[in-house]
């Protein structure tokens, strides 16, 4: 069920010309500043807005090709807008109820209805008007509410903008775990770096209405011709694999291809394969293996990049194997170590965060 | 009251509920569009549509009088096609007033639909709503106030209607004498007992069905989406 996009549509002044293809399964960032055009192109694959000359397919399905054209009610997207947009005038309960209703499968319309309301946490506001919710406890319901009308395909449309940042933590668990479970294609349009590493499997950026960059989110996150790595929050996402916990401690071990990494005790068993975090400015290099140091976590690799940021940062790129891991340093500290492509390195690293 | 001013008064109510309902049927799809198109021909739509709102209502009782009666446009073909004319009947009466009321009813429900905005229906469509569907399970709820003010206002307005009245139905008992034209005749005979009853009947009526509406629209749950 890949998504395939080729969407030309002019609007005033402004033209979206792009084409690309996500994959079936995970969530596919559309990353780019605002007005280059990602809410147009989500709002022409919806059906909503009817693109000029588009070609929309979802796998076998095909939504808009020449004079054909799929009206958005036969199409089976969830669209999660900006504002959670629920309907005043009826309950939570009926709000998430509606799409269910009149998703097919009516005969086992109510599977999976608890699911999600426990998946989330909707259970005690079932009765509740949507203007007695928390921005953050909306934004809940409207996720809520797509995935159950059983889409075949699921639209965002930075559906965190609105929020404040406590509200913004308390989703991105809950999106993330639906993006997960739902097992059909997510597209989901932000223009934050963090959402799009945080979320994103794959990334299509866009930038004035066309095709800058699309790949796999951990090689385009570590770009340093692409803003994210160039950015103050840039980051890298490391594949890893829960080697074993330390009781004691309270730790737990991880492998990852640039070397072990330990982190708080998690939940997971060993075994687990799990996303690892880590920001650039957490990272410091050194040319001699560090001893006693607290920094538990040392990684190594060799410089495969250096570009200069501005008037004082540097970003390196470090890479070991498939994985690579931006460090973000001053260009003085890159000049005093003498830092050349294919030079060994050790990393030392702040913070670790596992995504899940 | 004598029994002639009862069938003023019931032909009014018949008058005034027959021509809100129908208004409310007619009147939807041309408020939905007025509230929608991006048309050019818009802003003329707008005109006519007001129209009846500034015009005196002698002026539309007589273009109406002269479309309906026997040598007129709709009254001509109707004759032709061996009917009766309109002019002077209860059915050129509803004519003429779904005309008159016609603004009273378009512009409440031109506010509500507006008010909604598209984003509501847009949600409903990508919930597998169709377009009836949405209508009737989005657009009819959130509307609910528009529709209230609508249909009290087209009914008063017809209920309080007079020279249009006078002009295409004429003073015929039990077929077009409706109460502000019995009030007429009772002041035209110096019977001021009886006109004060009919007024003041439509005064206290009048005045219960507005307190009720209101006191109803209190309900409406507003606030955030």
């Amino acid at each position: 069920m890949t998504v395939a996009i080729d969407i030309c549509h002019q609007q005033g002044d402004f033209t979206l010309d792009i084409r690309f293809a996500a994959p079936a399964r995970g969530v596919t960032v559309l990353f780019g500043p605002s007005g280059c055009g990602k809410t147009t192109l989500l709002r022409c694959i919806a059906g909503l807005t009817r693109a000029r000359r588009a070609v929309v397919r979802l796998g076998e399905h095909c939504w808009q090709d020449g004079a054909h054209f799929t009206p958005v009610h036969q199409r089976g997207v969830g669209y999660v807008f900006q504002e959670a947009s629920l309907f005043v005038h009826k309950s939570v309960r009926d709000n998430l109820l509606y799409g269910r209703r009149r998703a097919p499968d009516a005969r086992d319309a109510d599977g999976g209805i608890e699911d999600i309301i426990g998946l989330f946490e909707l259970g005690d506001l079932l009765a509740r008007m949507p203007a007695t919710l928390s921005g953050g406890q909306r934004q809940r319901v409207a996720i809520a509410r797509a995935l159950l009308a059983r889409p075949r395909l699921l639209l965002m449309d930075e559906p965190l903008a609105a929020l404040d940042v406590a509200s913004k933590r308390e989703i991105i668990p809950f999106l993330d775990a639906a993006a997960r479970r739902a097992a059909i294609p997510v597209l989901y349009v932000t223009h934050a770096i963090q959402e799009a590493g945080r979320l994103a499997d794959h990334i299509v950026m866009l930038e004035g209405g066309r095709l800058r960059a699309a790949g796999p989110a951990r090689d385009l996150l570590a770009r340093l011709d692409l803003p994210f790595a160039r950015d103050d929050e840039a980051e890298s996402v490391l594949e890893g694999r829960i080697v074993r916990h330390d009781e004691r401690w309270g730790l737990t071990y991880l492998h990852s291809a640039l070397g072990p990494l330990v982190v708080a005790r998690r939940a997971e068993p060993p075994g687990h394969a799990v996303r690892i975090q880590i920001l650039a400015r957490d990272v410091s290099l050194t040319r001699v293996q560090p001893q006693q140091t607290s920094i538990q976590n040392i990684l190594s690799g060799h410089v495969e990049r250096i570009e200069t940021v501005g008037q004082t940062a540097a970003m390196v790129l470090l890479g070991a194997g498939e994985e690579r891991l931006l460090a973000r340093l001053t260009r003085k500290a890159v000049a005093e170590l003498a830092l050349r492509p294919g030079d060994p390195i050790f990393a030392q690293i702040k913070s670790v965060a596992v995504l899940r | 009251m004598t029994a002639n001013d009862l069938t003023a008064l019931a032909l009014s109510l018949k008058l005034a509920g027959l021509v809100m309902a129908l208004l409310l049927v007619l009147v939807t799809p041309l408020a939905w569009w007025l509230a929608r198109s991006r048309s050019r021909v818009k802003p003329l739509v707008e005109a006519v549509v007001t129209l009846p709102l500034v015009l005196p209502p002698t002026v539309l009782g007589f273009y109406l009088l002269v479309w309906l009666g026997p040598a007129g446009g709709l009254g001509g073909l109707l004759e032709r096609l061996g009917f009766h004319h309109l002019a002077f009947s209860f059915g050129g009466l509803v004519i003429g007033s779904l005309l008159y009321s016609l603004p009273f009813a378009v512009q409440p429900l031109h506010a509500a639909f507006s008010a909604i905005g598209a984003r509501p229906l847009e949600v409903a469509a990508t919930l597998r709503a169709s377009p009836l569907d949405r209508f009737f399970s989005v657009t009819l709820p959130l509307a609910r106030r528009g529709y209230l003010t609508a249909a009290v206002l087209s009914f008063a307005h017809t209920l309080g209607e007079f020279g249009v009245v006078l002009m295409i139905g004429g003073d015929i008992p039990g077929k077009t004498q409706v109460v502000s034209i019995a009030i007429y005749d009772h002041v035209e005979a110096m019977d001021y007992a009886a006109a004060h009853w009919l007024s003041g009947g439509m005064l206290v009526f009048s005045f219960v069905l507005l307190l009720v509406v209101y006191a109803l629209n209190r309900r409406v749950p507003v606030g955030p989406a």
